[in-house]
């Protein structure tokens, strides 16, 4: 059945991005074991307000590991130290009485500190924009059996497309490199036949943005596949690299 | 209060409606609602208003901005598809990005008439299947141009590159879902809405890039502006800075999903909200069918007070689980005490309920069926867990088919599963409990999607038009796609046509003035309030009160004392919240306050709406209306209507306006999943 435990919590609090930020620790007993870990900031914001104090601010919103809104560098893992989950879908059965829980933002200069632990990632987005889609307009596609994917290659994309946008790919490279998130998507559409068309330009585009827009480069460590919480395998970034070098060999 | 004696024993509320509601002045000629369905025969119809609509040519197009509010299935298409064709769009999303709309969290699948597995699908009977599990609550021409469009919309998302699950052979696979006798439903693992959100936000990149789509997130909706009568703009609250910001265009419309969250715990996310609709209702479009309130059978029951939300768990498990209690009352009793576990039971000791009840359709009958049944056996003392949980039980399956094609089919569900309840599903059952999950009802829409208000739309869960009084499963996808891709893109055009002379509009207009003025009154009451309650306690009380009093199953007498005790809740929430922090700032708990303050109105229709129904269809269970066996007793000759209501004060008395509906391609008849 459900116990309760005592944690000592650690958290990096920051009014602004230009603001210096700090660690405030608070301790917080009665935290039942079933409760998510965002539930257990719950708890600490409900006492915050009780006692007039801002709460703190965290992105969050599905709370069942699918929007990618919550992020959380918790004990010096993305979305905490159990492999395979997001921050939102870790329990709180997890961690032990008497624990001391260091809770930071994504930390990375294309990902800039909004307020506490939430960034801002409007960058993934706009790599999104230059070019992570198929050029058709609404209504003019064929029937939808007239292709026939086999089952391997569908799979396959779809364990790509099962990315979820969230971040912690970034937030664990030493290089701050989005080579994960774009490489799902430049995966997904270089598996299918539908995206065929713009394979070359969509590699080139994307990667040029990411490039822009501040994120480091690979160097192959692959903390990313490692701590994402879809398990995005690193072939991905091997496909990205053989993609991107064989739209550039035709430049 | 309401003297509670003196409608005791009470079943039907006409004699008090009228301290409730107007619900006279509806055959009045002001009160009369046009649905602008279109002539011929239902399936007919469609092609006919495409044929006969008014267009917007190209040159023109360009010149006329629209407002998209929310980027879920329907928002994202509709403001992509109308990027496409050349308007100027302006879409807002309350979230970071526009592809963590909650959408992204629908788990089992989206139905089309495809009949690709030559089962004996057709879009009439997709049509025929969607409106009886409506339980004949639904517009008729809607829902059939629904079924029409459904299999443009897996063409549309393929080309995309929405990687649905295939066959072998390469062509896509079918799984079936409640309702249904066919395999009818495509789906991408178990994370179905999360593909066709991240095709229909691909589009709208698309869009975005090339500058037909303006982006703008974190802002949230407050209020809508209303010039010469027709709907012009928006005030959005930036909710990253707490400035108030304007927006004008000629067109508004809305796709922010269901007020499910009135119950407090819900599968929504935590952002979900029902204020857009509640705005709209002030300014006066109407709510129609407040009490149809999805609440859905296969979810993970709560665990304690400090729970933030429920955790749905596909129906699509309902394919090969098998649902059950304990037969006999003790063994129940050893197993909520901890004597026994679920596997102790033999099979001929556990009641099957849902394939005794319901032999046709066995354990894919449709939700509000399948909750209500589990109701009843946790309220006879047959319940798990807590006592409020039934089991879902995979043993039959393995048995069947293996732990690995189980493991291919749900394997993700059963980790997830696995995480929130520390319980291996392989080796003993899940439990699961109904909650609150989709609201059928919303704001009401005409058969062009467009509101009592001329220029502002709703579309998807957040209007009421399709699903009647339940809907089925794998339909939400289909609804949401339907509108923003192939029904909006086509009737906003029509409503469009005679404004292409309506130059860009300015929001330094008067009415722009008033509507900031009155967000900002808003505000600002709330911010001094400065009591002792923060907005998540007050709204978990009003969640009790919607869930014990407007839940799954409902008295005249529930009803009446829900209308009390939410505005007790009202009471406490203008006399004692408490907003720290600043209103011109970043600040989370300003954003639940306002969101909160209307679903107190949202709360006070829903019990409203609820009481005016003295029936029992779909998901609204009026326990004095029920057939000797227990199921819904629909009373056809008195409410075979939609309830449209419109707003006159906060805690005014709204004025009932009724739509009548007509069934003139299927035969209405008693919903029977028996035989």
């Amino acid at each position: 059945m459900e116990n309760t435990i005592s944690v000592n919590l650690k958290i990096w609090r920051q009014r602004g991005p230009k603001e210096k930020g700090q660690f405030a620790n608070y301790h917080l007993d009665n935290v039942s074991t079933g409760s998510s870990f965002l539930e257990m900031l719950d708890m600490l914001n409900q006492r915050l307000v009780e006692q007039g104090e801002e709460p703190v601010v965290f992105d969050n919103d599905c709370r069942e590991g699918i929007c990618g809104m919550c992020s959380l560098y918790i004990n010096g893992h993305p979305h905490g130290p159990v492999q395979g989950i997001t921050t939102c879908q870790l329990h709180m059965r997890k961690f032990h009485d008497g624990d001391t829980i260091t809770i930071e933002p994504w930390r990375s200069a294309a990902f800039p500190v909004i307020r506490d632990l939430m960034v801002d990632r409007t960058a993934f987005d706009k790599i999104q924009q230059a070019g992570g889609y198929v050029s058709f307009n609404c209504g003019g596609a064929p029937d939808a059996n007239a292709i026939p994917i086999s089952k391997e290659v569908a799979d396959v994309a779809m364990d790509s497309a099962t990315c979820i946008g969230c971040g912690a790919c970034v937030a664990a490279c030493k290089n701050g490199s989005a080579m994960l998130f774009v490489s799902a998507k430049v995966s997904q559409f270089a598996l299918l036949p539908q995206g065929q068309v713009e394979r070359k330009r969509r590699a080139r585009a994307m990667v040029a943005k990411m490039d822009e827009l501040g994120f480091g480069n690979c160097t192959n460590t692959g903390a990313c596949a490692a701590e994402c919480p879809k398990s995005i395998p690193l072939s991905n970034i091997a496909r990205l690299n053989r993609e991107y070098l064989n739209a550039k060999f035709h430049d | 209060m309401t003297d509670l004696s003196k409608i005791q024993g009470m079943i039907d509320s006409t004699p008090i409606m009228k301290d409730y509601a107007d619900v006279e002045s509806c055959n009045k000629p002001e009160y009369q609602v046009d649905s602008k369905i279109p002539e011929g025969p239902v399936a007919e119809k469609w092609t006919n208003y495409k044929a006969h609509q008014r267009l917007v040519n190209p040159a023109n197009k360009r010149n006329l901005d629209i407002i998209v509010v929310g980027t879920g299935l329907a928002g994202a298409s509709a403001a992509s598809t109308l990027g496409e064709m050349g308007f100027h769009v302006l879409n807002f999303c309350i979230q970071d990005s526009p592809r963590r709309a909650h959408s992204i969290a629908a788990q089992g699948g989206i139905n089309a008439a495809k009949n690709y597995q030559n089962d004996g699908d057709s879009v009439y009977r997709l049509f025929y299947d969607t409106v009886k599990g409506g339980d004949f609550r639904s517009r008729e021409a809607n829902v059939y141009r629904l079924a029409e469009v459904s299999n443009n919309i897996i063409d549309q998302c393929v080309e995309q590159g929405v990687p649905f699950a295939r066959e072998y052979g390469g062509l896509l696979a079918n799984r079936s879902f409640g309702g249904a006798q066919v395999s009818r439903t495509f789906y991408a693992k178990g994370q179905t809405g999360q593909q066709l959100l991240l095709g229909a936000y691909s589009s709208l990149n698309r869009q975005i890039n090339k500058g037909t789509v303006e982006s703008f997130t974190r802002r949230e909706m407050l209020d809508v502006v209303i010039i010469d009568g027709r709907a012009r703009g928006i005030i959005v609250r930036n909710l990253i800075t707490g400035e108030i910001e304007r927006y004008a265009a000629h067109a508004v419309v809305l796709a922010t999903g269901g007020y499910g969250r009135a119950f407090f715990l819900s599968t929504n996310a935590m952002g979900c909200n029902g204020s857009a609709a509640v705005q709209a209702f002030r300014k006066g479009a109407y709510l129609a069918n407040l009490c149809f309130t999805q609440i859905h059978p296969t979810c993970i029951p709560v665990h304690g007070e400090d729970q933030s939300k429920l955790t749905l768990m596909s129906e699509s498990l309902r394919n090969d689980g098998r649902i059950w209690v304990p037969k006999k009352k003790e063994d129940a009793e050893a197993i909520r005490a901890g004597k026994l576990k679920p596997t102790d039971i033999p099979d001929e000791d556990r009641d099957f309920y849902l394939e005794r009840r319901y032999p046709a359709f066995g354990n894919l009958c449709p939700r509000d069926i399948a909750s209500r049944a589990a109701k009843e056996r946790c309220d006879a003392g047959y319940g798990v867990g807590t006592g409020n949980a039934v089991y879902l039980d995979f043993k039959y399956a393995i048995q069947r088919l293996g732990e690995d094609v189980v493991r291919d089919r749900y394997g993700n569900l059963f980790d997830m599963y696995q995480m929130i309840s520390d319980d291996n599903p392989y080796e003993t059952p899940m439990m699961i409990f109904p909650a609150s999950h989709y609201t059928m009802g919303g704001i009401w829409v005409d058969y062009e999607l467009q509101t009592s208000i001329p220029g502002l739309f709703a579309i998807g869960e957040c209007n009421f038009s399709d699903h009647g009084a339940n809907r089925l499963g794998a339909s939400a996808l289909m609804q949401g796609l339907a509108d923003g891709y192939f029904v909006l893109p086509y009737t906003m055009q029509n409503y469009l046509a005679d404004q292409i002379k309506v130059p860009h509009f300015k929001t330094d207009a008067p009415e722009f003035d008033e509507a900031e003025k009155g967000v900002r009154a808003r505000i600002e009451r709330l911010m001094n309030i400065k009591g002792t309650k923060s907005p998540d306690e007050i709204h978990k009380r009003l969640g009790h009160v919607m869930w014990n009093l407007v839940g799954m199953g409902r008295t005249l007498q529930s009803l009446v004392k829900a209308v009390d005790e939410i505005e007790e809740v009202r009471k406490e929430f203008y006399s004692d919240l408490r907003v720290v922090g600043r209103a011109d700032d970043l600040n989370t708990e300003l954003e639940k306050a306002l969101r909160l303050e209307d679903f107190l109105v949202i709360a006070r229709m829903m019990a409203i709406d609820a009481l005016n129904r003295n029936e029992s269809c779909g998901a609204h269970f009026r326990e004095e209306y029920q057939t000797a066996d227990g199921e819904a007793a629909r009373r056809d000759e008195d409410y075979m209507y939609v309830a449209a209501w419109k707003y006159t004060g906060e805690t005014d008395k709204p004025i009932l306006i009724k739509e009548p509906l007509k069934y003139e391609a299927i035969k209405v008849q008693t919903r029977n999943y028996k035989s």
